[in-house]
C-alpha cells in the first residue's frame, strides 16, 4: 500500500513501531511485581497531615488489558498493512473493498439494469418498478435542479408537461441526460435599443394571448421577422433542433411578465444542461429517460 | 525499584515534560511524517493543474465564507458515496491545496466532484438564495457575495503559494491581476466550484464509474516516479 520515495521511511517505520511495542513491554515487564506476602510499605507522600497511600502493585486484570493490545496490535499488522511496506495476511486495501462492494452490487442489480436496457424506452416508462427506480435515481441526481417534483423553477424546465424545448420523443430526452445541453440566445439588446426590445417583448406577449400595447407589437412584429426568426421560426412556433423554445404557447422558462422578457431579450439567455453520461451510465440514464417520459404521458393523461 | 522509577518522573517537572512530548509525538512520527514522502500523496495526478487565480480567489472566498464547516471534499471509497458523487477521491488530487479542504462534517453534500455537476446559472442562482432551487435546503444564502473580488494581494498570494510548492510561473503570476479584471466573488466561487474533482478524468477519455476505474486511479499516482513539479519534499 504504502508507496514511500525510499526504504528508508520503510524501515523508518518499521523500527519505530518494533520500538513502541518493545517499550510498552518492557514497562508492562519492569512494572509486574509479586504481591509481596507481608504488610505493604507505603508511598512517602503525605497530604492533609496523615493521609498516605499504599504501594500496591499494579491490578493484574488491568496488566491483562495492556497484554492484550500489545497482543491485538502484533495480530492486526500481521493481517492488515501498517508495518511498513508490508501488505499484511489478507492483502486488504481500501480500493479492494471498494472493488468488491462494486462487484457485489454489479452482480445484484446489474440483470435488473440489463432487463430494462433491452426493453423500448415507451415500455420501461409503462413499468411500474422500472418508474420507482427512475424515481429513486431523479431524487438523488436531477431533483437539486428540476426540483422533487419535476415541475422545474425559473430557468429550470418542467418536465412534467408536454412541452419540450429539445423534443420529447424518447430518444431524444435520453439524448439530452447523456450529453447535456447548451441552450444560447444572444443579446438583442444593442441591436434592437430599449424602445425596439419593448416592441418586441409586446408582440411575444400577444403571441400567447397575453395582454400587451397593440401598437407596439405592431411594430414588434417586424423587428421579429428581422431578428427572431432564425432561431424561434417565422411562425414563432420554436426550433427543437436549437432548443429555441415555441413562444406561442403557455410555457415560460423565464416567465411571461413584460420586464423578464425585456431582460431575455435585452440580455440574451444562457442555460446548460450538464452531461450525465460519464457520471451515471447509461443503464441509469435509460431509467432516468424512461422516468421523465413517464411523468409526461401521465400529465397528459390528465 | 518501581517506587523510585515514577518518583523521579513525578517530582521533576521538566523530565515530566520531556517524557511526555516524546510519548504523544510517536503517533505523528509514524503516522503522519512518512505521508509526507509518499509517492500517491506528493505526485499530482495526471492533468492536474494549479489554480489558476480566478479559482484561487474562488478557493479564498470558499475558506472565508466557512463552507469546509459543512461541506467535505473527501469522497471515500464506499459505494455509498461514489454512487452519490462520483469516483472517490485520491491524494494526488489534493497536491495543490494548502490548506486541503477535505473538511470533516457534512452538513450539506461533499463537493470534490461538484465540478460540472450543474450550470454556472445553478450555482449563481443557489449561492444568492438556495431555496429559490432547491425548497427544502438548510444552506445559508450568500447575498453579499455578488461583489467585486478583492485582487490586489493576488501576487502576494500564488507567490507565497510557490514557496510551498506550487508551479507557478512568473507570467502566471504578472497575468493574474488581468485575469481577474471584472470578476464578481460569486464568479470566483463558481469557477472553483465548477474546477473541483474534473483533473482525475481529465487525463483519459471519460471515464464511467461504474466501468473499472480502480486500476485507472490506482494506477495514476504510481506512476511517474519523479514528478515534473517536484512537489513539497517537508
Amino acid at each position: 500500500m504504502a508507496d514511500f520515495v525510499s526504504g528508508f521511511w520503510n524501515a523508518y517505520v518499521m523500527v519505530l513501531v518494533f520500538l513502541s511495542i518493545s517499550f510498552c513491554v518492557f514497562v508492562l515487564v519492569s512494572n509486574t511485581t509479586k504481591r509481596p506476602s507481608g504488610p505493604v510499605g507505603l508511598h512517602d507522600h503525605v497530604w492533609d497531615e496523615t493521609l498516605q497511600e499504599y504501594n500496591n502493585p499494579l491490578p493484574r486484570w488491568w496488566m491483562y488489558m495492556f497484554w492484550i493490545t500489545i497482543v491485538f496490535a502484533i495480530v492486526y499488522l500481521s493481517m492488515y498493512p501498517g508495518f511498513g511496506n508490508n501488505q499484511g495476511k489478507l492483502g486488504w486495501s481500501a480500493v479492494g473493498q471498494w472493488e468488491a462492494e462494486q462487484k457485489a452490487a454489479a452482480e445484484k442489480y446489474g440483470p435488473i439494469f440489463a432487463k430494462y436496457k433491452g426493453m423500448d424506452l415507451n415500455a420501461v416508462a409503462a413499468d411500474k418498478e422500472a418508474n420507482a427506480m427512475g424515481q429513486r435515481l431523479f431524487l438523488t441526481y436531477c431533483a437539486q435542479c428540476h426540483g422533487a417534483d419535476a415541475k422545474g423553477a425559473k430557468g429550470f424546465p418542467n418536465l412534467t408537461d408536454a412541452d419540450w424545448l429539445y423534443g420529447g420523443e424518447p430518444d431524444t430526452i435520453k439524448t439530452t441526460i447523456l450529453g447535456g445541453r447548451m441552450g444560447m440566445m444572444p443579446p438583442f439588446g444593442p441591436a434592437l435599443g430599449a424602445d425596439g426590445v419593448k416592441d418586441v417583448a409586446n408582440y411575444v406577449r400577444s403571441l400567447s394571448g397575453l395582454a400587451h400595447d397593440s401598437l407596439r407589437a405592431q411594430r414588434g412584429k417586424e423587428l421579429f421577422t428581422q431578428n427572431c426568426v432564425a432561431c424561434h421560426g417565422p411562425e414563432a412556433k420554436g426550433t427543437p433542433a436549437m432548443g429555441a423554445p415555441n413562444l406561442t404557447d403557455k410555457t415560460w422558462l423565464y416567465g411571461s411578465s413584460e420586464a423578464t422578457i425585456i431582460e431575455t431579450v435585452t440580455k440574451g439567455r444562457t442555460n446548460q444542461m450538464p452531461s450525465f453520461q460519464a457520471f451515471l451510465g447509461e443503464d441509469k440514464v435509460h431509467l432516468l429517460a424512461a422516468y421523465v417520459l413517464s411523468l409526461s404521458k401521465a400529465e397528459a393523461q390528465k | 525499584m518501581a517506587q523510585s522509577k515514577h518518583d523521579f518522573i513525578e517530582r521533576k517537572v521538566g523530565w515530566l515534560i520531556v517524557f511526555t512530548l516524546l510519548t504523544v509525538s510517536v503517533g505523528g512520527l509514524v503516522e503522519i511524517v512518512p505521508l509526507f514522502h509518499m509517492k500517491s500523496t506528493t505526485t499530482p495526478v495526471e492533468g492536474l493543474k494549479p489554480y489558476d487565480p480566478v479559482r484561487l480567489v474562488g478557493r479564498d472566498i470558499y475558506i472565508r465564507e466557512g463552507c469546509y464547516n459543512c461541506h467535505s471534499q473527501m469522497i471515500r471509497p464506499f459505494r455509498a458515496e461514489t454512487e452519490r458523487y462520483g469516483h472517490y477521491s485520491v491524494a494526488g488530487e489534493y497536491v495543490y491545496d494548502h490548506p486541503f479542504q477535505w473538511g470533516s462534517k457534512r452538513t450539506g453534500p461533499d463537493l470534490h466532484r461538484v465540478g460540472g455537476r450543474y450550470s454556472d446559472q445553478w450555482h449563481r442562482i443557489h449561492l444568492l438564495n438556495p431555496r429559490d432551487v432547491v425548497p427544502e435546503s438548510n444552506m445559508p444564502a450568500f447575498p453579499w457575495l455578488d461583489r467585486p473580488a478583492k485582487i490586489d494581494d493576488i501576487e502576494a498570494k500564488m507567490n507565497a503559494l510557490r514557496k510551498v510548492g506550487v508551479p507557478y510561473s512568473d507570467e502566471e503570476i504578472q497575468g493574474a491581476r488581468k485575469a481577474l479584471e471584472g470578476k464578481t466573488e460569486l464568479e470566483a466561487v463558481i469557477a472553483y466550484l465548477q474546477g473541483l474533482g474534473t483533473a482525475l478524468n481529465a487525463g483519459k477519455p471519460s471515464v464511467a464509474v461504474s466501468a473499472a476505474p480502480a486500476e485507472a486511479a490506482a494506477a495514476a499516482p504510481a506512476e511517474a516516479a519523479a514528478p515534473a513539479a517536484a512537489p513539497e519534499n517537508k
